[in-house]
Formats: structure tokens, C-alpha cells, sequence
């Protein structure tokens, strides 16, 4: 038994971990979320120089890395720092898919290097977390496509000059079948991108689609086939913010316990009060727990599917559960102070309770878990 | 056993219920039931309203300007309000310093003070917690040391709530520094217009703005300000908080959230299916609406209880536990519904007249309230420190 990652993970775990030490600290967070893009577009072309980004895609995709074991080890740091750069969105899924799928645009290069910002818009208002529910439409146009139909919050989608878009091209609204992807150009006539703030510290998109005219050249991967590549880049942004929950909790953990200890009231620490020991051990112990599952998905993460995502399901609906148990226990041992926006804790919270709110949340895990393990 | 009101009561709940139809201005419980913040204005209108019908101070007698109501009118208005969306009452010069002043304020305090809260003149806020006084208030620092016919003030008051809309502040403060901690405390009247008073607005964790940090230094306040006796605060400091305690659950306003939130949830399709068609989230709403029932009958009890021996019992930190947590639990179920559409945070989508949602209707400050609902178990005694109360004075351990 080894539960130790490889040196050449460990290499790429610390380089990161340094960086967001050196240059990430909240204060640099928040300049970054005030840049009109939601992030730093330095800070994600350093550390896409790095290899950080290019960590994320297996070497035969373009990438080196991109094991379930590297998307752990980077995502977990990420969620120490709160990173609110294009991680999921450009830097895992886009990426992932443009490499599953081929990359005749040639955009990997430039999307590994940082230099270039791919959005994923596949979710849409009626979708829930239903991965296969697609109600854009694609109907052949000449030699081309025609695209129409909403998605939703889609991460970064209002900074990405280009945007994947499942659309429809066969099948009913719910088939597995029928999916194909396009590489949309964000400024073609046709697509209007709504951004907005969310309240975790990210980005994300309505993405309307009227009209919107793509050419063959714009469809990758398999016509009617595009749905698995899909299914494997929300696996991995699963296991990703499962991973990330890991390092918010650890810090969330760290940042209480320490309260706990400084802070006195009746003349004493108030982590003196059995009351809130035998929580914080709670939560402690939920935190272990929900590593052991994210160390599980990321450990079976390149078998065949209904395994990989029979355990991701297992990680994320725990992860909900207990993020929601460290979020909510973090806030109330600070008190009042944790409510106030200026204490650190508060933004650790938000990012771990609204991760629920991503891929599935825990009620849709359980179920899938459910029927998986069935 | 009878669980229902007396003809009298319900004849009286209509009342209310009538007057709420027809005098609650629509734009204030539509700001409500969306969970959209109150601004200044919003307070005072609902205020005008209510002192028009001498229903704005509602634990006062009617020499002062009260509705002379019993425990179970009081109840019974506080509920109806809640299910109608209506603001609540600022309560810090209402219920919780005319109170005071009623039971330990001189004559020359009621006379000017009083009318002054109830025509809206005054507008108070609270100043007990300090940055290192919280849970543990007795271990409070701001000073005020007596100089003939003024003390002098110094020291810092924080959490204040709508502390930017007072002028006026009553305060804990520390008079005597050399005895026990509960024994040297003082309750002192506080005008904010004082140049030594600065207010800081602290946001909370969803970008609201209801709280602020307060600086006292060297304010000089007539010894005719302090409340009752030098050193006796604590005692009205403790009676404040064990009056007007059965509303403490705030049951109505959070039944008339509980039914905003299942008008949300009923609106949710996911996959083309019903979100109620889930099991699970079925049984979420379900666990809720049991749980707010067995809250409603326990409060009831309560109030029936209290309307005998005339006072509520260590009960009441149940109920605060209680009541706090099912609200709670109802935007953790809100949230929960509207799944992705959770995220999208737009501070336009605060104001009323806000056009240009995204997702779902009035999913815009469910996640918002989620986090702003946090604050529920923290002021007014931490759900720790109710349950110590109720571990010492209810079960005696
Ligand atoms: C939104 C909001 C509005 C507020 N408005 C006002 C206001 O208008 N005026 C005002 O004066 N105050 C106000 N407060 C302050 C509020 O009353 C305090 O926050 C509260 O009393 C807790 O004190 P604290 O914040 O110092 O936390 P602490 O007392 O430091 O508590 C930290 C944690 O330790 C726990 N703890 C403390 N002692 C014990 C113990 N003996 N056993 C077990 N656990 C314990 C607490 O329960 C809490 O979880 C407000 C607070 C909030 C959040």
C-alpha cells in the first residue's frame, strides 16, 4: 500500500502549490475577479508556462498528464488558493475535449500554453444536471450548420473567444445518441453571451444561440457522437471540484481550528467548550472521509465508465454533504465575524457549498450512485 | 385539549388579517417574498403605516401609545405579519429599549424617549456586542467614567444592525471595572449624531449591508441618559432578553417563506420532469413542512403556557434554536431547487423593479439568502449559548 503520489506528480503538486503561495493570496484573488474577464489572465498564462494546465490532458491528447491522480493533486491545491482562473472550464473540459476529439482548429496548443480561453456550453435552462438533455438544435445548412437554442451558466463563457456547443443533430431530447459538438467563434453572428459574476468568486454565461451559422469545419469529434466526450470532461471536472472541495475543507478545517484556539470568551479559548470540540471532530472526520473517496474516483478513474462514475458519484454526494457540514460549521464557530465578507473564511465557504451546485449536485449523485451500483 | 383558538382570538386573527390586505403596500411584501433586501425607506413607510393604526409598538400599554394587546395577540399579529410578508418592525426601539424604559426608565425617559420611538423621530439600534465581547457580553470593555453630571464614553460596539439608520444607540458599557464582570455594567442612551460616534459598515458574506462597526470616543453623555440604576445593566440587559420571547421563532415569517420556497420548487422542471417527481427532494420538502409543524404546535404550547404564568420559561431558547435552523433548512431546500441557477449572482437582481433575470423566477437571492441566513444562529445568543441555557435552566444540569 502506497497512498504517496509519484515524484513527478509531487514535482508539478509543489511548483503549483509555490506559485499560489507567492502570488495568490486573497488579496490577488480578488484583483483578479475585478478584472473584467472574472480572472488574471497573467496569472493563467503563468502558470499554463508552468505545465499546470497542460497537467490536465494526457500525453497522447497533447497534453502530459491528465490522469485522475493529476487532476487530484492540481485541483486540490487550487482549492487551497481559491483560484478563480479558467480551471474548469478552458483548462479541463475544453481541453479535454478538444483533445478526445481531435483538434482541427488547432487550439489545444494555445489553450494548454494559457494563451487562449475555451468555453464549455453544454448545460441548458432545462437540463438540471442531466448530461444527456440537449434541446439546441443542429439542422444541416448547405455545407454547414445552424445552430439554435439556450445553455446555461456556462463557466467563463463570456470571456472565451471560442465555445464548445453540444447541440442536437439526432435522437429526442434525452437520447445519448444524437449529440455532436461545434466549435463556435463567441463573436459570430447569432450568439449572445450574457455573463455575470457568481457568487462564489467565478464566471458563467447564458449563452443564446439564433441562427448561428457554423461550417462543416466546425464539427469535431463524431456527428451524433459527441455526447461521450462530454460525459468524460464532466467526469473529470467531477472529480476536479471534488478534488478542490479538498483543499477548501483542509483550509476551512485549519482556519477554525486555529479560531477556535486564539479566540477566548469566558476567559478561555472557546475550542476549550466540549460543545464545539466534538463538532470540529466532526468535521475533521468528514474531511478524511471525503478525501478517501476522492482518492477512490481518482484512483479508477481511467477504468471503464459505469465504474468511474459509480465512484465519482460516491465522492460528489459525500463532498455535498460534507462541505455542507465544514461550510456551515466553519461559519458558526467564527460568529459574527464569520459573516463579515473581509474574514477569509466566508469565501472558502461560498466555493465549497456552491460546488454542489456543479455537476451534479448530492441528491443527483446518490441517485446515479444508486442506479449505478444497482 | 383544543388546539385552536378561541372565537374571541380568531375573530381577532381576521382583524389583522383584513387590515394586512388592505394596508401592506404590495411592493414591500412582494420585496419580501422575493428575499430582496430593505432599504431605509421601506422600514419607515411600513412604520407610518402600522403607527397610523396604533399597531407600531405593539408590547407598549395604551398610555404610551400600545395596542394594550395579551400574549396571544401579540402571537397571533406576529404570525399573521409574517404570512403576509410584511416587513418586520425594527425592533431596537420598539421591543427592546421601550420595553426597558417602561420597566427601569425614569419618568422624564418615557416622556421624552417614547413618543420620540413611536413617531419614528428616534431611530435605535443596539449596542451590547463588542469585538471581544460576543457570546460572553458581561466581558464587555467600552468604559464610561462619570464626570459630574456626564460620563464620558469611550470604546467600540460592532455587529450593530442597521446601526447606519440610528441616531441613537443604547449601550452596555462598563462603569465599574473593579467588581464581578456582570456587576460594573451600565445601560446608557447614546446619541449617534455625536461627533466622537463614527459608524463603519461592515458587508456580509452575501454583499449585504445590515451591520456596522460603531467607535465611541470620548463621548460625553448626561448622566440623565443612563437607564436606571450605575451598575445594574445587566439585570436590564437580562430582561430584555426573556421578554417578549414567544415570537422568537419568528413562525410566521418563516411559514410564509417555507410556502415562497415550494412556489419556487413546484416551478422547477429538470430533464422535462417535475423537481417534486424526485423522491429525494420530495422527502427534503416533506422533512421541512413536518418539522415547521411541530414548530407551530410547540410555539403554540409555549405561548399558551405563557399566557398563564405570564412569562415564557427557558423554552424560548428552544424555540430560537428552532426557529432559526427551519429557516435555514428552507433556503438550503431553495437552493437546492433551482440547481445550476444557484451561482449567477447579479446585485441588480436585488432591486424590485429588476427586469432582466436569469434562471428561474425569484431564483436570484435564494443562494444570496442562504448565506445572509447563517446569521440566524449566531446573533441574538448563538444556538451554543441557547442550548447552554436551556442544558442549565431547563434540564438543570
Ligand atoms: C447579522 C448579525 C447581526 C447582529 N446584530 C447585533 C446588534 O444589532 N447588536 C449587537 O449588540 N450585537 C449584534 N450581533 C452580534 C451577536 O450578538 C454576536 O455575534 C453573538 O453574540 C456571538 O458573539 P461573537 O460574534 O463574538 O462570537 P463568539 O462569542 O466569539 O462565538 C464564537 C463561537 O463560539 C461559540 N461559543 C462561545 N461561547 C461558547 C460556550 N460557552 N460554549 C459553546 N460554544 C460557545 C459561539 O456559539 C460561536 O459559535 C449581530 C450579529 C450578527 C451576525
Amino acid at each position: 500500500m502506497n497512498f504517496n503520489h509519484t515524484e513527478e506528480r509531487r514535482m508539478i503538486g509543489d511548483a503549483l502549490g509555490s506559485w499560489l503561495r507567492n502570488e495568490y493570496d486573497l488579496d490577488a484573488r480578488q484583483r483578479a475577479m475585478d478584472e473584467k474577464a472574472g480572472f488574471s489572465h497573467k496569472a493563467w498564462r503563468e502558470l499554463g508556462e508552468l505545465g499546470i494546465i497542460g497537467a490536465l490532458v494526457s500525453d497522447t491528447h497533447g497534453g502530459f498528464g491528465g490522469q485522475g491522480y493529476d487532476i487530484a493533486l492540481v485541483f486540490e491545491e487550487l482549492g487551497r488558493a481559491l483560484s478563480v482562473e479558467p480551471w474548469l472550464a478552458s483548462g479541463l473540459m475544453a481541453s479535454r475535449i478538444l483533445g478526445e476529439c481531435g483538434d482541427p482548429g488547432g487550439l489545444l496548443s494555445d489553450v494548454l500554453s494559457g494563451e487562449t480561453v475555451v468555453a464549455l456550453a453544454h448545460g441548458e435552462p432545462g437540463s438540471g444536471y442531466d448530461p444527456r438533455w440537449v434541446e439546441t438544435t443542429a439542422t444541416a445548412d448547405g455545407a454547414g450548420f445552424r445552430l439554435n437554442g439556450s445553455k446555461a451558466v456556462a463557466l467563463n463563457a463570456d470571456t472565451a473567444t471560442r465555445l464548445i456547443v453540444s447541440a442536437r443533430t439526432s435522437g429526442a431530447v434525452d437520447d445519448a445518441h444524437g449529440v455532436t459538438l461545434f466549435v463556435v467563434d463567441a463573436a459570430s453572428p447569432g450568439v449572445k453571451v450574457r455573463g455575470y459574476a457568481t457568487i462564489d468568486g467565478l464566471r458563467a454565461a447564458e449563452v443564446e444561440l439564433t441562427d448561428v451559422s457554423v461550417e462543416a469545419s466546425a464539427l469535431i469529434g463524431e456527428k451524433d457522437g459527441g455526447l461521450g466526450a462530454v460525459e468524460n470532461a464532466l467526469a473529470a471536472a467531477t472529480l476536479a471540484v471534488c478534488s478542490e472541495s479538498i483543499g477548501i475543507m483542509e483550509v476551512a478545517l485549519e482556519v477554525t481550528v486555529e479560531y477556535l484556539k486564539t479566540r477566548e470568551q469566558f476567559g478561555k479559548p472557546i475550542g476549550s467548550f466540549q460543545a464545539l470540540q466534538h463538532r470540529m471532530v466532526d468535521v475533521a472526520t468528514a474531511i478524511e472521509q471525503s478525501r478517501s473517496l476522492v482518492i477512490k474516483a481518482a484512483s479508477v478513474f481511467e477504468e471503464e465508465a459505469s465504474t468511474r462514475d459509480a465512484a465519482l458519484s460516491a465522492a460528489k454526494h459525500y463532498i455535498g454533504v460534507a462541505g455542507r457540514l465544514v461550510g456551515e460549521e466553519a461559519i458558526q464557530m467564527h460568529g459574527g465575524i464569520g459573516m463579515a465578507k473581509a474574514t477569509p473564511i466566508n469565501h472558502y465557504v461560498k466555493r465549497l457549498i456552491m460546488i454542489d451546485h456543479l455537476f451534479g449536485d448530492t441528491d443527483y449523485h446518490l441517485e446515479r450512485y444508486a442506479a449505478l451500483s444497482r | 385539549m383544543d388546539l385552536s383558538f378561541t372565537a374571541q382570538e380568531l375573530e381577532f386573527r381576521d382583524e389583522v388579517r383584513d387590515y394586512l390586505r388592505a394596508n401592506l403596500p404590495r411592493h414591500l411584501s412582494e420585496k419580501n417574498r422575493k428575499g430582496l433586501r430593505l432599504d431605509k425607506e421601506d422600514y419607515e413607510e411600513w412604520h407610518d403605516i402600522l403607527r397610523k393604526k396604533g399597531w407600531l409598538a405593539v408590547s407598549w400599554p395604551t398610555e404610551h401609545g400600545g395596542p394594550g394587546w395579551n400574549v396571544v395577540q401579540k402571537y397571533i399579529f406576529d404570525v399573521e405579519c409574517g404570512l403576509a410578508n410584511a416587513p418586520r418592525v425594527v425592533p431596537f426601539g420598539f421591543n427592546m429599549l421601550g420595553p426597558v424604559l417602561l420597566k427601569y426608565g425614569s419618568e422624564a425617559q418615557k416622556n421624552y424617549y417614547l413618543p420620540r420611538i413611536l413617531s419614528g423621530e428616534d431611530w435605535w439600534c443596539q449596542g451590547y456586542s463588542e469585538p471581544g465581547a460576543g457570546s460572553d457580553l458581561a466581558g464587555l470593555r467600552t468604559s464610561a467614567v462619570r464626570h459630574d453630571d456626564h460620563y464620558v464614553v469611550n470604546g467600540q460596539k460592532t455587529w450593530t444592525t442597521l446601526g447606519q439608520h440610528a441616531n441613537k444607540i443604547f449601550c452596555l458599557v462598563r462603569t465599574n471595572p473593579d467588581v464581578k464582570k456582570q456587576e460594573g455594567i451600565s445601560f446608557m442612551l447614546l446619541d449617534m449624531t455625536d461627533p466622537g460616534i463614527s459608524v463603519n459598515p461592515i458587508v456580509t458574506i452575501d454583499g449585504g449591508a445590515e451591520i456596522n462597526e460603531v467607535f465611541i470616543d470620548n463621548v460625553e453623555v448626561p448622566v440623565a441618559d443612563l437607564v436606571g440604576e450605575e451598575n445594574k445593566g445587566w439585570t436590564y440587559a437580562k430582561y430584555l432578553l426573556t421578554h417578549e420571547r414567544t415570537g422568537i421563532a419568528n413562525i410566521g415569517h418563516a411559514t410564509a417563506q417555507f410556502e415562497s420556497m415550494k412556489r419556487i420548487v413546484n416551478a422547477q422542471t429538470r430533464a422535462g420532469k417535475p423537481l417534486l417527481d424526485d423522491p429525494y427532494f420530495a422527502g427534503r420538502l416533506a422533512k421541512l413542512e413536518i418539522e415547521l409543524e411541530a414548530m407551530r404546535i410547540t410555539n403554540l404550547r409555549m405561548v399558551a403556557a405563557a399566557a398563564e404564568t405570564g412569562a415564557p420559561g427557558p423554552e424560548s431558547s428552544i424555540l430560537k434554536v428552532l426557529g432559526a435552523k427551519i429557516r435555514q433548512e428552507i433556503t438550503d431546500v431553495a437552493r437546492r431547487a433551482v440547481g445550476p441557477y444557484a451561482l449567477p449572482y447579479i446585485p441588480e437582481a436585488f432591486d424590485l423593479d429588476f427586469d432582466d433575470p436569469v434562471g428561474p423566477d425569484d431564483a436570484a437571492p435564494i443562494a444570496a439568502s442562504y448565506f445572509n441566513f447563517r446569521k440566524f444562529s449566531i446573533f441574538g445568543g448563538s444556538d451554543e449559548i441557547q442550548k447552554n441555557i436551556y442544558a442549565k435552566m431547563g434540564l438543570g444540569l
